[in-house]
């Protein structure tokens, strides 16, 4: 892996538990202004901020008097390749390219296939983009059939498998034969990346509005999308912006199995992911992940296939911007969100995507008819993803549903400290940090669970002053 | 007969069902990893033989031949009604009244 990606990563740790977030995320990343020269080089970035007049006046209508929060859409389809995954790439590959390797590779189903393989070309770079495309019968998520059209329109050699985790070491293998730069979304680059995305957005908030904006929603999976524009939102204000991570629920399913694979809508930015990766962020590919999202996150809610759905083929009919189902999770939610908000606050949906054949909310409901999911209307709270898809039958029953992120921040610890004893007096900081509580929430949690605590000079630490 | 040169779909197995490891669901564990790559035949052929191909990153791989100038088939899918009923209820909800005189 340090081959692949050029980074030591044995550097930044501090501890068996802590490492030292920033100092990797500054050593190996770009500063901002460089970042953004490199992006607007490269066909990305300063994508239009628009704000949806339509939309926002359609939540105000089941709103309270005096609520209904103005909404505000960051067009990323607009970014060579189609999505916001251009920010991330367009550093890994420039990256790639200054250290000299011949060629790129990355492990992906998703946009960041496209995104990578559209900036290999940019700067000569071969490429190959590792999908989890069919089930064992060979039928192909159209979804990501267009993502592999996508990748091979710009050039680049796209292996295909059936459902499993080992992809993985199908791509170690890949990476040791050729000695290709591992674009991997969870190098710190890869991660900041999307810094300039958060920047921009306040800027371009300031600029239209006067104001900067009240919230932000982010669609969450592997957390990279979440962390970078977060960190990206700091940098540009000290306001204070909720951050709101959304991810699609596919409670039920199993994401390695070959059964359940076709029988979902959404092959990215859901429950899937976003669980587990928020929970345990350094299960990806690299040693240390940039995208720690619990560090970021004020609130984590859940929508439904048909109310995204139903969004898309909103955002089309009443605004005229057709685009693709899974980049409008955010906005699925942030309608329900709005509703609770005042009618002169802002609420922003970080991204879109791109839309065409296998993509369009159309081809996935379709496909999902055929394969025997139900489609009808109701109420979408009581959809069963893998049975059914059930729209909105009405405009109030779209609802933005709250993750207890309590729960998930102790998650997160009890993964940190599995079979853990005792820890040194940096680790309590460091998880401080990781979930965003202050160190006496850690205390506790240590205390709970009987682990000790080691002060520098050896002694225990029963409380902290 | 395919020739030489000719761009191509191969298929080939990567684990047998009983080389994948036990942690997966039991669906996924009855089936074999599969790997679908397309490249440049080394060697004329026919449809079902073992081929080698070269990959456009110049990598040789090899399986069995399925697909002869590999085509895109995925499209906008069936029509599906739901999405006028949505456009009807999103329209009579902002606009009011008789929208589609």
């Amino acid at each position: 892996m340090k081959k692949s990606v050029g980074v030591d990563y044995s550097q930044f740790e501090l501890s068996p538990i802590a490492f030292d977030y920033e100092k990797m995320m500054k050593q190996t990343g770009y500063s901002l202004s460089e970042m953004r020269e490199i992006q607007l080089n490269h066909g990305v970035g300063k994508t239009p901020l628009k704000e949806l007049k339509n939309i926002t006046a359609l939540a105000r209508k089941v709103s309270k008097p005096g609520y209904g929060a103005r909404i505000f859409i960051k067009d990323e389809a607009l970014n060579d390749s189609g999505s916001f995954k251009a920010r991330r790439a367009s550093i890994a590959c420039y990256h790639a390219k200054k250290l000299g390797y011949r060629g790129v590779i990355a492990a992906t189903s998703g946009n960041y296939g496209a995104a990578v393989a559209s900036q290999a070309a940019k700067y000569g770079l071969k490429c190959i983009i590792v999908q989890e495309c069919y089930d064992s019968f060979g039928v192909g998520q159209p979804e990501i059939v267009e993502k592999a059209r996508a990748c091979e329109s710009y050039g680049a050699e796209v292996i295909q498998l059936s459902v499993g985790p080992e992809l993985f070491y199908v791509f170690l293998k890949l990476l040791e034969d050729t000695g290709y730069f591992n674009a991997s979304l969870y190098t710190s680059f890869g991660v900041s990346g999307i810094e300039t995305l958060g920047v921009e957005l306040i800027e371009d908030c300031l600029r239209i509005t006067g104001k900067v904006p009240d919230t932000v929603v982010i669609t969450n999976a592997g957390g990279g999308n979440l962390t970078g524009t977060a960190r990206g939102i700091l940098q540009a204000t000290n306001f204070p912006v909720q951050i709101v991570g959304a991810s699609v629920n596919l409670k039920g399913l199993h994401m390695a199995s070959d059964g359940d694979f076709n029988r979902k809508s959404f092959t990215t930015g859901h429950t899937g992911f976003g669980i587990p990766f928020i929970t345990y962020p350094d299960r990806s590919d690299v040693p240390r992940s940039g995208a720690r999202p619990l560090r970021y996150i004020d609130r984590y809610v859940t929508v439904n296939q048909g109310e995204v759905f139903f969004m898309t083929e909103t955002l089309s009919v009443l605004e005229g911007i057709e685009r693709g189902p899974a980049g409008n999770t955010s906005l699925a939610a942030a309608f329900s969100l709005a509703q609770e908000m005042k009618d002169d606050q802002i609420i922003i949906v970080q991204e879109t995507e791109y839309t065409g054949a296998g993509k369009h909310h159309q081809s996935q409901l379709s496909f999902a008819r055929k394969n025997g999911i139900d489609i009808f209307f109701g109420n979408p709270e009581e959809e069963i993803p893998g049975k059914n898809i059930i729209l909105p039958r009405s405009l109030d029953c779209i609802k933005a549903r709250d993750l207890n992120l309590m729960e998930i921040k102790e998650s997160y610890l009890n993964n940190a400290l599995k079979n853990v004893t005792q820890v040194h007096e940096i680790d309590l900081q460091y998880l401080s940090n990781e979930i965003n509580e202050p160190i006496d929430y850690i205390v506790n949690y240590l205390q709970g669970k009987k682990i000790k605590m080691e002060a520098k000079n050896g002694n225990q630490i029963h409380k902290v002053g | 007969m395919v020739k030489k040169g000719t761009w191509v779909l191969v298929k080939k197995v990567v684990l047998l069902p009983e080389e994948r490891p036990l942690t997966l669901p039991k669906d996924t564990l009855k089936t074999p990893l599969l790997m679908w790559i397309k490249g440049h035949l080394l060697e004329d052929a026919s449809l079902g033989n073992q081929v080698q191909i070269k990959t456009l990153t110049g990598r040789l791989e090899q399986g069995e031949l399925i697909e002869v100038q590999p085509t895109y088939r995925h499209d906008f899918g069936d029509f599906v009604p739901e999405l006028q009923i949505i456009d009807n209820l999103v329209k009579a909800e902002l606009f009011g009244g008789e929208t589609s005189e």
